[in-house]
């Protein structure tokens, strides 16, 4: 029993139940939680008070610009897929006052932004999306250049992870090996059962959250079947990228009559950039009052589907949609490799169910591969 | 600043609602800056009085559809340092701009009495295919924070911050769940000027299209995709002929599919 608080590394058996103990505790340490919740026919992430707050008995149906939210066969608290929120517009939000700045008898006082960033809990981050966080921590803060706000808020989150028990149908973890079973960057990580949660202990911080929740070492028949929970969501995948001859296959065929074709279905619209956990462009909006007395610097999410991202002087560098959709897919899986030492895509399909048109990176790939002779 | 340095303004109005004017008038905070900013020399909404011109700026809200609104126009360009259209009807005809894909005279002769007292021209057009016009300023309405953000950046010499990419980026960075995808509602988000915020969406509804064609709009793709899940051919066409069916992108797409169901 637990008269003692579990090993880093160890697995223990919880009751379902006894997850809202963990939420409870959770808050007592001073954080906000945000988790999965329904809200405008999706699952959403949104803050959470509870267990009640989860998509109990929910599930989600995904295909190429298609999602719907469904009941599911099972009462279980997560039984569905990613949705169309990431982490990243916690730790990474899309709209952000940088500073701003005042004239008062003839001089400039500058403010900069104070709001302290909330201490965050994450309840139910997938495979895929830790891998996301990883990502935008190597590009954000991985670096001499730091940005500050990332920073801030990323070092004191606390990673509640979830093993995916169902993929969707525009998934592809496991092609881009960052899931369906979460592997490290947690705190906790649950495998939901349908009498109990299997809870891995990944740090001394999750540890600690466990303090007075009932918890009992996971027996070999628990830990079976979890696995084969996990097992079942890969088989499941609904999309396969091959990833062996990327780069090269991309460089190789920059001129490839692929790209002119999809020219012909993107909209140019950025969906795919916004939905994405790993996309980090930004811009800043400088806003000043009438009286040019004060003004603010905000900061927004940007895209490299946006004209005005690839403005230069004399000119725009990718005019046209085939430009800016090539420059996307060869950064996500080929450039980006050379500059930050991984993929930008982790196969958590977001940008193929949430592009109005239904375009799918796994597809143009093997398009570009068919095309190029490889 | 002294007062006989405030840039001149003047309002107009053509074909339309008033309600781009009145987009204005509900400034009320900034109105009173406003006014201490600029004088507004000519705005028939707001007050009879009126200075005579030249203007330094003139907002035209409205779209041309009689012989006189020709002559005006152009009155009101020789007279205007900077000519700024305001609104759906003065960038792209409007949704009277319906009219231009029937016989207007027919419409004059089922709605007055009198028709032999209606003297208008065959067509609702933007002022732009009258007059060169500096700036122009999308919505139906306009967005009155848009506006402001305009004349501040006249008066301080900087250029506008108006982005001309998707509404998607707006609906994505509110975290409106998109309502194509998640419901099945035909939306013309994608192909549509941002400016309103994504005001539709966030309220369950597709996006109608107000602000007129983003930066490089793809309306083709969009039809196709919609005709492939199902929306009858009608159906977009009417979509895309709504407050600015009758901007270029907008009007070349619904005309094709138009063509191609003849
Ligand atoms: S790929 Fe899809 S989501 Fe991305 S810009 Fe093109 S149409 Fe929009
Ligand atoms: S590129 Fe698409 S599948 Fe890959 S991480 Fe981004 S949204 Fe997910
Ligand atoms: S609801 Fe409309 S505007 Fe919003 S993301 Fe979807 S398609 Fe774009």
């Amino acid at each position: 029993m637990s008269a003692s608080l579990p090993r880093v590394s160890a697995s223990v058996a919880m009751p379902k139940g006894s997850l809202q103990q963990v939420f409870d505790n959770l808050r007592a340490a001073g954080y906000t939680l945000v988790g999965p919740t329904v809200r405008d026919s999706a699952i959403v992430l949104d803050e959470i008070d509870g267990l009640d707050d989860l998509p109990q008995g929910w599930t989600d149906e995904q295909q190429p610009a298609h999602y719907r939210l469904k009941k599911a066969p099972d009462n279980q608290y997560f039984s569905y897929g990613v949705g169309p929120h990431s982490w990243k517009q916690f730790l990474h939000p899309s709209r952000l006052r940088l500073f701003s700045v005042e004239k008062n008898n003839g001089s400039w006082t500058i403010r900069p932004s104070q709001e302290p960033p909330p201490r965050y809990a994450f309840i139910g981050v997938r495979a895929c999306d830790v891998a996301a966080i990883g990502i935008q921590d190597r590009v954000l803060i991985g670096s001499e250049f730091r940005d500050p706000h990332y920073a801030a808020r990323r070092e004191q989150v606390f990673v509640l992870a979830v093993n995916c028990s169902h993929s969707g149908a525009t998934c592809f973890c496991a092609s881009m090996k960052t899931g369906p079973k979460v592997t490290g960057g947690f705190d906790l990580a649950l495998t939901e059962l349908p009498d109990i949660f299997l809870v891995e202990i990944g740090s001394e911080a999750g540890a600690e959250v466990l303090g007075d929740v009932p918890w009992e070492a996971a027996t070999a028949f628990d830990l079976g079947r979890a696995s084969r929970v996990i097992q079942r969501a890969e088989r499941q995948d609904g999309r396969h990228m091959l990833t062996d001859d990327l780069p090269d296959v991309l460089y190789e065929n920059l001129e490839s009559p692929q790209w002119d074709e999809v020219a012909t279905r993107c909209l140019s619209c950025a969906n795919c950039t916004l939905v994405c956990p790993t996309c980090f462009c930004t811009t800043v909006e400088d806003v000043s009052n009438l009286r040019a007395t004060s003004a603010e610097r905000i900061r927004v999410a940007d895209s490299c589907f946006n004209r005005d991202f690839s403005h230069v002087h004399g000119g725009n560098s990718r005019p046209t949609i085939r430009s800016r959709y090539r420059q996307w897919l060869t950064h996500k899986l080929a450039s980006w490799i050379d500059q930050f030492g991984t993929s930008g895509c982790v196969g958590c399909g977001r940008c193929i169910t949430w592009c109005p048109v239904g375009i799918e990176i796994t597809e143009e790939v093997n398009a570009i591969r068919a095309k190029g002779g490889k | 600043m002294a007062s006989e340095a405030r840039p001149k303004l003047a309002v107009y109005k053509f074909s339309s609602c008033d309600g781009c004017q009145l987009a204005l008038l509900n400034l009320e905070d900034e109105l009173l800056s406003l006014v201490g900013a600029v004088e507004i020399a000519y705005f028939l909404e707001a007050s009879s009085a009126t200075l005579p011109g030249p203007y330094d700026v003139a907002l035209v809200e409205g779209s041309v559809t009689t012989a006189e609104d020709v002559e005006r126009i152009h009155a009101i360009r020789k007279d205007a340092k900077c000519l700024m259209t305001i609104g759906a009807c003065a960038t792209t005809g409007g949704i009277q701009a319906l009219r231009n894909w029937k016989d207007v005279n027919e419409f004059i002769r089922c709605v007055y009495a009198r028709p032999e007292y209606i003297h208008t021209l065959k067509d609702s057009t933007p002022i732009s295919k009258h007059v060169k016009v500096d700036l122009e300023l999308n919505g139906c309405p306009i967005n009155k924070v848009q506006a402001l953000e305009v004349l501040t950046a006249l008066l301080q010499g900087r250029a506008p911050h108006l982005p001309p990419h998707a509404v998607c980026m707006e609906c994505k960075r509110r975290g409106t769940v998109c309502v194509t995808v998640a419901q099945g509602i035909a939306c013309l988000g994608p192909l549509t000027h941002a400016g309103c915020g994504a005001l539709c969406p966030s309220y369950n509804r597709g996006c109608y299209g107000c602000f007129g064609p983003m930066e490089n709009p793809n309306p083709d793709s969009l039809a196709a995709h919609l005709l492939s899940t199902g929306v009858s051919r009608s159906h977009v066409i009417q979509l895309l002929r709504g407050f600015t069916g009758y901007s270029d992108a907008f009007r070349a797409a619904s005309d094709k599919l138009e063509r191609i169901a003849q």
